[in-house]
C-alpha cells in the first residue's frame, strides 16, 4: 500500500509542475483565445537563458529578473507581430502559426545559448524524505509547494482585484471591455508578463528537474492533455487535469507498464485526454461552444 | 464567421485544364531526369522530393480538403512503412506493388480508428487524437517485436525490391519505381477532389453544420477523408523506408516528421494537388541552398555549425508569413504569376 | 419545361403541419403552443416582431432544435424527434439568416453540393471516371445549370462565394437549396439588407421556385409591403405565441395584430 501512494503522491506532485505550465497556457488562452503552442518554447528559452546567465556569473536575482524581462518582450512581441494580423482566422491557422512560432524559439535558444544540457541547481537538495510511511522526493516537495503558493496568489488575483476583473472582463469580452474603459494594450501587458513568469518559474523547476535541455519542450507538449482535460479557459480546471495527469501517468507506467515493456508515460496523457474529449467534447471545466446558424 | 476568403473574385479553387497540362509537362520532365542528373540528385534530392510530396498530398486530402488537422502523419507513414514490410517478408510471394497497396489499405484501416472522435470532437481538439496517434504508434512499433519480424537490432533493412522481374536496386531504378507510383496516385487524387466527394470534404471543411442540413453525411464523409488520405500516406511511408533511407525504424518517424509534412502543406498550398511538390521541394531544398550559402555565411561571421537552427528559425518565420500573408501557399502565388504572365502581353 | 420544373400538385391534406409545438432554452420559452398547417404549393409568411421566435420555429420544422412538446407533421409522417439530415432527406431545404455558404468554394460547387442527395455514383467511380459517374455528373451539372440559370447567376457561376456580394450570396444560398429539389423550403429572412430592386428580384426568384418548381415556401420576412404581395397565408407571432393565422387579408385587418404592431396593452 505504501507503495502505491508513493507512486500516487510522486504522480501528484509531478502533476502540479505539470499545471503550472499548464496555466501558462491558459492565461494566455483567456486573454487572445489562442493555444500558443510556443508556449513550450517560451519555457525552454527561458530556462536556457537563466542558467546561461548563471553560468556567466551573473547573480540569480539578476539573472531572474533578467530572463524575465527578455520572456515578456517576446511575449508582446509575439503578440503583436503574429497574434494580431492573424486575429479573425480559425483556430486551426493560429495554432499553425504558434508552431511556426516554436521553431523560431528553439532555433534561436540553441543558436545563443548551444545545444548541450545544462544543470540547474536550485539549492535544494533532492533527499527523500519520510512522511507518514511514505517516500517524498524533497525536490518534488518544494516544487509542489512553489507551484501550489503561484496558483493560489493567481486566483486571488483574479477574484479579488479590480485588475483581476479586467483580466476577465477582457477575457470574456473584448469589445464590451473596451467600452467600459479598460484599457487593452495594458492588460495584455499583464497578462503576459504573467504567463512570461509563471513560465520562467515552472522553467526553472523542470529545468532543475531534468536538466535544461531540449527535450524540456516535449515534456511541456504534455500540457495539452492537460489542458484538454481540464477545459483550456480555466485555472482550476488547469490544476485538476494536472493533477490527474500526472498521477494517472505515474500509476499507469508502474502497474500497466511494466507488463507491457513500458515507456507507456509518452502517450497515456493523449489517450487519457481522448477518452475526455469523447465523454466530454469540451473538456471537464470549459465551456460548450454554442453554434448559432 | 469563416475566414480564410480568397481576395481576388474568378480564380477558382478547382484548376482548369491548363494547369494540367503544365502538371503533365513538367513530369515529362521528371521523367527525363535520369538521363540528367547525377546519382547524387537522384537519390539525395528528387527521389525524397517526390516522397515528401506524396506525403504531403495525404496530408493535403484531410487537412487542406476535409480540413481535419492531423499531426499524426509520421505514425502513419510508419504504420505503412512496417505494413508492406511484414507483407513482404511474410508472404514473399506478393508482388511489391501488392504489396505497397495492402501496405496503404492496412494504414487506412488503422487510421480510420483514430479519426473516429472526429465525429465527435472538433476543429482544434481533434489534435488529441492524431497526437495519440503519433506517439502511440511509435511506442508500439518499438515494443512490439512481431512487427519487427523479431529482429533484435531495432533497426530493420528493406527488402529487396523487385518488380515482374524488374530489380529495382539503382538510384535510377528506385527513382522511376517512386516517380511512377506518385504519378497514378496525384492523378488519382486530382480527379478525386474534382468529384462530389472532393466537394463534400471541402463544404464539411467550410462549414459542417450547414453541410449537415443540406444532407451531406458529415460521418461518412470524414472517415473517407482520414481512410483514403492514409491509405497515400501509408504507401509514402512505405517507400519513404523502402526507397529512400533503405531502413525501416520507429524513431525516423517522430513527431519532427509530422510537423514537416504539415509545413510542406502550409508552404504549398492547402486544398491544392500541385500545392504539395512546391512545398516538399521547399522543405527538400532549403536546407542544400543554406548548406551552399554556408560560404557565404562564414564571411560574415556566421558559425556553420549553426546551420540547423538557423534552418529552423528561417522553417518558423516562413511558415507565419505564408499564414499571415499567403494562406493558400505557393501554389497560389505560383496561379497569381501565371495569370500575370499571361496578361503581361496585353499590359504593353 | 425540364424535369426540375413542375405543376403544383392539388391537395388537400396539408404539407406541413405543426401540433403543439412548445420550445424552451432553459427557463425561457421561446415558442408556446404554436399550431398551424401549411398547404401543398402555398407561400406562407411567418412574421412578428423581433425575438417572437420565427427562426426558432423554422429551426423545429428542419430539425435543428427538438421541441419539449408537439409534434411536426411533414408530408403525411410526423415526428417529434427529427435531425436536420433526415429532413433534407425528406425533401426539406432552407436558407439561413447569416449565409451558411461554403465560402472557400465557387457558386457552380455550391449548388452542387446541394445536389448531393441525388447522386447516382460511389466515390470510387467518380475518381476512375467508369461506370455510372460520368453520366451521373453530367445530370446533376444540368441540374446545377437550371437553377443558376433560373436565379440569373450565370456571370458569377465560377466565383467564389466569398468574394460576392451579400445580396449575390443571398441567392447563391437561395439556389443551393432549389438545387436539391425540395418538397418544402424554408427562407430565413431571404430579403434582409438588400435595397428595394433587390427585393423585387428576389420576390420574382421565390415566385419562380413557387410556380415553376412546385416548391411550397416557408419564409421569415420583416417587410409587410412584400409579404402581403408575395404570400398566400400569414401566420403572426408574438412573444412565442401565435396571434392570426389567415390570408393577407384578413391578417391585415386583425386586431391583434394591429394591437401588437401598434404597441397597444396586452
Amino acid at each position: 500500500m505504501s507503495f502505491f501512494l508513493e507512486v500516487l503522491v510522486g504522480g501528484l506532485l509531478a502533476g502540479v509542475m505539470y499545471s503550472l505550465v499548464a496555466i501558462g497556457f491558459v492565461l494566455i488562452y483567456k486573454a487572445s483565445g489562442v493555444f500558443n503552442f510556443a508556449q513550450g518554447s517560451l519555457v525552454l528559452f527561458g530556462a536556457l537563458t537563466f542558467v546561461s546567465l548563471v553560468e556567466r556569473h551573473v547573480a540569480p536575482w539578476l539573472a531572474f529578473a533578467a530572463t524575465l524581462a527578455v520572456l515578456v518582450l517576446i511575449a508582446m512581441a509575439i503578440e503583436r507581430v503574429v497574434l494580431r494580423p492573424l486575429v479573425n482566422r480559425m483556430p486551426i491557422v493560429l495554432f499553425m502559426a504558434t508552431l511556426g512560432l516554436s521553431f523560431i524559439l528553439e532555433g534561436a535558444a540553441q543558436l545563443f545559448w548551444g545545444a548541450q544540457v545544462h544543470g540547474l541547481d536550485l539549492g535544494i537538495d533532492d533527499k527523500p524524505l519520510q512522511l507518514g510511511g511514505v517516500m517524498i522526493s524533497q525536490f518534488d516537495l518544494f516544487a509542489a509547494a512553489t507551484a501550489g503558493v503561484l496558483v493560489i496568489a493567481l486566483s486571488l488575483m483574479t477574484s479579488r482585484t479590480r485588475l483581476g476583473l479586467s483580466l476577465r472582463a477582457v477575457a470574456d469580452d473584448p469589445l464590451a471591455a473596451l467600452a467600459v474603459g479598460i484599457r487593452l494594450p495594458r492588460i495584455w501587458a499583464v497578462v503576459w508578463s504573467l504567463a512570461g513568469f509563471v513560465s520562467l518559474v515552472a522553467g526553472l523547476l523542470w529545468g532543475a528537474r531534468l536538466g535544461v535541455q531540449f527535450s524540456l519542450s516535449l515534456v511541456v507538449l504534455k500540457a495539452l492533455p492537460v489542458l484538454i482535460i481540464g477545459g483550456f479557459s480555466s485555472i482550476g480546471g488547469a490544476i485538476a487535469g494536472g493533477l490527474l495527469v500526472g498521477a494517472s501517468e505515474k500509476l499507469a507506467e508502474v502497474y500497466i507498464g511494466s507488463a507491457i515493456g513500458g515507456g507507456i508515460e509518452n502517450w497515456f496523457p493523449y489517450v487519457l485526454a481522448l477518452l475526455f474529449l469523447l465523454a466530454r467534447p469540451a473538456g471537464l471545466f470549459g465551456e460548450p461552444a454554442v453554434e448559432r446558424v | 464567421m469563416s475566414n480564410l476568403v480568397m481576395r481576388r473574385p474568378g480564380l477558382n479553387v478547382s484548376t482548369p485544364s491548363a494547369s494540367g497540362l503544365v502538371l503533365i509537362a513538367s513530369l515529362a520532365a521528371l521523367a527525363a531526369v535520369p538521363g540528367v542528373a547525377s546519382e547524387y540528385w537522384l537519390s539525395a534530392v528528387l527521389t525524397p522530393f517526390l516522397i515528401l510530396s506524396l506525403a504531403g498530398l495525404g496530408l493535403n486530402l484531410l487537412t487542406g480538403y476535409a480540413g481535419q488537422l492531423s499531426l499524426g502523419s509520421a505514425a502513419f507513414m510508419a504504420i505503412g512503412a512496417y505494413a508492406t514490410y511484414n507483407f513482404a517478408v511474410r508472404l514473399p510471394g506478393l508482388s511489391l506493388l501488392v504489396d505497397l497497396a495492402l501496405g496503404g489499405l492496412s494504414t487506412a484501416a488503422i487510421a480510420t480508428v483514430f479519426g473516429l472522435p472526429s465525429l465527435r470532437i472538433k476543429g482544434f481538439y481533434l489534435i488529441a487524437s492524431t497526437l495519440a496517434a503519433q506517439f502511440f504508434v511509435e511506442w508500439l512499433l518499438t515494443k512490439v517485436s512481431w512487427f519487427s519480424n523479431d529482429d533484435t537490432s531495432g533497426v530493420l533493412s528493406a527488402p529487396r525490391l523487385s518488380i515482374f522481374g524488374w530489380s529495382i536496386a539503382t538510384p535510377v531504378s528506385r527513382y522511376q519505381f517512386v516517380l511512377g507510383v506518385v504519378v497514378v496516385l496525384f492523378a488519382a487524387a486530382a480527379s478525386l477532389v474534382r468529384s462530389e466527394l472532393g466537394r463534400r470534404w471541402m463544404a464539411v471543411r467550410d462549414m459542417d453544420t450547414a453541410a449537415a442540413v443540406i444532407g451531406i453525411p458529415i460521418g461518412r464523409t470524414k472517415l473517407l477523408a482520414f481512410a483514403v488520405s492514409s491509405f497515400v500516406i501509408g504507401i509514402a511511408g512505405a517507400l519513404w523506408a523502402f526507397a529512400y533511407l533503405g531502413t525501416v525504424e520507429p524513431h525516423g518517424f517522430d513527431l519532427n516528421l509530422s510537423f514537416q509534412v504539415l509545413f510542406i502543406i502550409i508552404i504549398g498550398g492547402m486544398g491544392s494537388i500541385s500545392g504539395n511538390f512546391y512545398g516538399a521541394a521547399f522543405i527538400v531544398l532549403l536546407p542544400i541552398a543554406l548548406s551552399h550559402a554556408a560560404g557565404a555565411l562564414a564571411a560574415i561571421g556566421v558559425d556553420v555549425g549553426q546551420l540547423q537552427n538557423l534552418q529552423k528559425i528561417l522553417f518558423g518565420v516562413l511558415i507565419i508569413l505564408f499564414l499571415i500573408k499567403e494562406p493558400d501557399g505557393l501554389a497560389r502565388l505560383v496561379q497569381i504569376a501565371r495569370q500575370r504572365l499571361r496578361d503581361w502581353p496585353l499590359r504593353a | 419545361m425540364t424535369s426540375l420544373e413542375r405543376p403544383l400538385p392539388l391537395s388537400t391534406e396539408p404539407l406541413l403541419s405543426l401540433d403543439r409545438i412548445s420550445l424552451s432554452f432553459g427557463g425561457v420559452k421561446a415558442i408556446a403552443d404554436i399550431s398551424f398547417d401549411v398547404r401543398q404549393g402555398e407561400i406562407c409568411a411567418l412574421i412578428g416582431p423581433n425575438g417572437a421566435g420565427k427562426s426558432s420555429l423554422l429551426n423545429v420544422i428542419n430539425g435543428v432544435y427538438r421541441p419539449q412538446q408537439g409534434t411536426v407533421t411533414f408530408d403525411g409522417t410526423g415526428s417529434r424527434r427529427m435531425n436536420p439530415h433526415d429532413a433534407a432527406h425528406r425533401g426539406i431545404a432552407r436558407t439561413f439568416q447569416n449565409i451558411a455558404l461554403f465560402r472557400r468554394m465557387s457558386v457552380l460547387d455550391n449548388v452542387l453540393t446541394g445536389r448531393n442527395l441525388h447522386r447516382g455514383s460511389t466515390w470510387l467511380e467518380q475518381t476512375f471516371r467508369v461506370g455510372r459517374a460520368r453520366r451521373d455528373e453530367a445530370t446533376q451539372r444540368r441540374y446545377a445549370e437550371v437553377v443558376i440559370e433560373a436565379l440569373d447567376l450565370p456571370r458569377v457561376r465560377d466565383s467564389i462565394v466569398g468574394t460576392l456580394s451579400y445580396g449575390v450570396q443571398k441567392r447563391v444560398e437561395l439556389a443551393r437549396a432549389l438545387a436539391a429539389e425540395p418538397r418544402l423550403l424554408l427562407l430565413d429572412e431571404p430579403m434582409a439588407g438588400m435595397t428595394t430592386d433587390e427585393k423585387r428580384a428576389m420576390a420574382g426568384f421565390i415566385v419562380d421556385a413557387n410556380e415553376q418548381f412546385g416548391v411550397t415556401v416557408v419564409l421569415i420576412e420583416h417587410d409587410i409591403g412584400v409579404v402581403m404581395d408575395l404570400s398566400d397565408h400569414i401566420v403572426v407571432l408574438d412573444y412565442g405565441k401565435k396571434i392570426a393565422d389567415g390570408s393577407p387579408a384578413e391578417v391585415r385587418v386583425d386586431p391583434g395584430v394591429l394591437a401588437a404592431y401598434l404597441g397597444t396593452r396586452h
